[in-house]
């Protein structure tokens, strides 16, 4: 790429003239380059997908056999035979609706705040760059900052509430370039219909900018806590329990989630702790699939209305 | 540059509204424009809309407390580290042990484990990625585009124990049939499937940096008889190189960061060497190993994960800087 970088645009008529009597007379091997290289680009564009689309089949057929009544509603065990996700499964619900409920008001927030009043103020650049650099951070490092301000420096120990809240750090970033976005596409003259009609800058965002806003943001929302319920290695870092035999009785709880259970079960070298997580895997793929058929079908209906 | 046009832009909302109500009354007050609209209506009382304000500011304001409270916890803890362990150790020592009563602090085998397992990402997923933006961008239909780009999309949303799952009960047993030596845990499988999982950040922002090249370029190259291929290797990817450049400094980013991926497959032996098909420890994977273990906290062992957590932010941040930089260039540059 390098070389070819070096041939600035103006560098290639020097160059084909020379060439074109070799590649005039036969546009047919031009041609059959073109379709090679066609089908190169699409056979890399697709390779992938159908790599995970068979990994997927793979694990589902090692999983599905697994799966049952007594897989979602048992404990972990020392016999694979007999160990269940109930724990985990628990442990990801309560951990998400607190992710959710402590990221979705502050990013929101935070992008009325940013596209409604502070807009291209300096102190807004400010945050908007420093949201663009943590959406950049390995996800290891919030677990990192949990542990240091949430588990010890605040005292929640490893509890759902110190998960919960690094998890809502880690997704903030998602949240609110969703929001803003969403934010963006309410036309102005929405707002200035508003304030002519006499309404104030708030009543105007809250009666009228964010419920049309509102589809598009929750597809965000989607977005973020799709992201959440994948999230491991922060809460293995705060000191989530890879073997949990009860439930979480309060946000000051120990727990697990079900990625964490299925980590537990990869690392053991039995072949019926891999079968286990296999059905694991197709529990979270299966919550991550409804979630994402959600978002997507939100957002082509969005896409509909606009159209 | 886009001062005058930011003040002329900022408060459209706010200059309609005095305009709005200054016109029945015949006065316009320029420095109450928020307040304004208030007589029309006669509700909402300023000071409740200014709290709500502050409110909004504050929510803002935690994504800034965020990152003081990720430097202050790692500043803090690899500070009172460093006041134990030499920083020349740490930055020349060739083995990593602190685990052993032999004990040695030195980063590089670690480093060396996360820049193997990145480097066979980067090497798979570059020319997928490129390939993919150039179909997307230069040759496939917008149809087809509309559907294809949203699919590959997914890659990047698998969760990455899922991934780990792939990479070490999968992809290893396979490639032992085809690499001769690879180690049931290696750099080799958890690189490749990284490669799979940072493809898209590639595709996807590099089919930007491809789609934002003017028409105008593309169509100077066809009039002088330049074909398809030549257009695109000659013109349309060197003029896009600085965009694409930046998304894999992204994406390497990324990968340098990954943990799950590399904590399940690549194995817990720090090693100092870049054949991939060793086992090695990243260092990522050091610091979920050490969380998962019972070292007690407040000791120089689990100290080692803040120090070695302040090296990885700072390579991360820098390359995501140097990503930024890469990506205001190219804006520039059309």
């Amino acid at each position: 790429m390098n070389g070819a970088g070096k041939n600035e645009p103006d560098g290639t008529p020097t160059h084909d003239p020379g060439k074109a009597p070799t590649n005039d007379p036969s546009s047919a091997s031009r041609r059959r380059r073109h379709v090679a290289f066609v089908a190169l680009a699409l056979g890399a564009t697709v390779l992938p997908l159908a790599v995970l689309a068979m990994l997927l089949g793979g694990v589902t057929l090692d999983g599905l056999g697994r799966i049952g009544w007594d897989f979602l509603t048992s404990y972990p065990s020392r016999r694979a035979a007999r160990a269940g996700i109930l724990p985990g499964l628990v442990g990801s619900i309560s951990l998400i609706s607190l992710t959710a409920a402590l990221a979705v008001p502050i990013g929101v927030g935070a992008a009325v705040y940013l596209e409604e009043y502070g807009k291209r103020t300096r102190i807004a650049r400010i945050i908007e760059l420093n949201i663009a650099n943590l959406a950049g951070v390995p996800s290891v490092i919030y677990g990192l900052l949990g542990l240091g301000v949430f588990v010890r420096t605040l005292g929640m120990g490893r509890s759902l509430l110190a998960g919960a809240c690094t998890l809502a750090l880690l997704v903030l970033p998602i949240v609110i370039v969703a929001s803003r976005e969403a934010l963006k596409n309410v036309p102005d003259s929405t707002r200035e219909a508003c304030l002519a009609l006499g309404s104030t800058r708030w009543q105007a965002i809250r009666q009228v900018v964010l419920p049309m806003a509102f589809p598009e943001i929750l597809t965000g929302v989607i977005l973020a806590v799709s992201r959440a319920i994948g999230e491991t290695a922060p809460l293995v870092v705060i000191g989530a329990l890879a073997y949990v035999t009860f439930l979480p009785d309060g946000v000051l709880a120990p727990f697990t989630t079900l990625p964490i259970q299925i980590f537990d079960w990869v690392s053991r070298p039995q072949q019926s702790f891999a079968v286990n997580a296999a059905a694991g895997i197709v529990v979270l793929m299966g919550t991550l699939l409804a979630l994402n058929g959600v978002a997507i079908g939100l957002r082509a209906r969005l896409q509909r209305r606009k159209a | 540059m886009t001062a005058a046009t930011a003040s002329a832009t900022s408060e459209p909302s706010a200059s309609l509204g005095t305009g709005a109500v200054g016109d029945p009354s015949g006065a316009v007050e320029p420095a109450v424009g928020d307040e304004d609209p208030r007589p029309l209506t006669g509700r909402a009382a300023p000071w409740h809309e200014r709290v709500i304000e502050i409110g909004l500011f504050a929510c803002a304001g935690v994504s800034v407390l965020t990152t003081i409270g990720i430097v202050a916890v790692l500043l803090g803890e690899t500070l009172q580290f460093f006041g134990e362990v030499s920083i020349l150790d740490f930055l020349t020592d060739t083995q990593w042990t602190p685990l052993f009563s032999d004990k040695h602090f030195g980063i590089w085998p670690l480093l060396s484990g996360t820049l193997v397992t990145s480097g066979v990402a980067i090497a798979v997923a570059l020319p997928f990625g490129l390939l993919a933006a150039i179909y997307l961008s230069e040759i496939a239909s917008p149809r087809v585009r509309s559907l294809v780009k949203p699919s590959l999309e997914l890659l990047a949303g698998v969760p990455t124990v899922v991934y780990g799952y792939f990479a070490l009960v999968t992809l290893t047993p396979l490639l032992q049939h085809v690499v001769p030596g690879l180690s049931g845990f290696n750099a080799l499988s958890p690189g490749i499937v990284m490669g799979v999982m940072i493809m898209p950040l590639i595709s996807s922002l590099s089919e930007d940096a491809i789609h934002a090249v003017p028409q105008s370029l593309r169509e100077a190259s066809y009039g002088l008889g330049a074909s398809k291929l030549a257009t695109i290797f000659r013109v349309v990817l060197p003029t896009a190189r600085s965009g694409i450049a930046a998304s894999v400094t992204l994406a390497a980013s990324r990968a340098i960061g990954e943990t799950m991926i590399v904590a399940i497959a690549a194995g817990q032996q720090p090693r100092l060497g870049i054949d991939p098909r060793q086992p090695f420890e990243t260092m990522t994977a050091y610091i979920v190993k050490v969380s998962l273990g019972d070292i007690a906290t407040g000791t120089t062992e689990f100290r080692t994960i803040f120090a070695v957590g302040s090296a990885l932010f700072v390579m991360t941040l820098s390359m995501n800087l140097l990503a930024m930089r890469l990506a205001r260039s190219f804006r520039g540059a059309l």
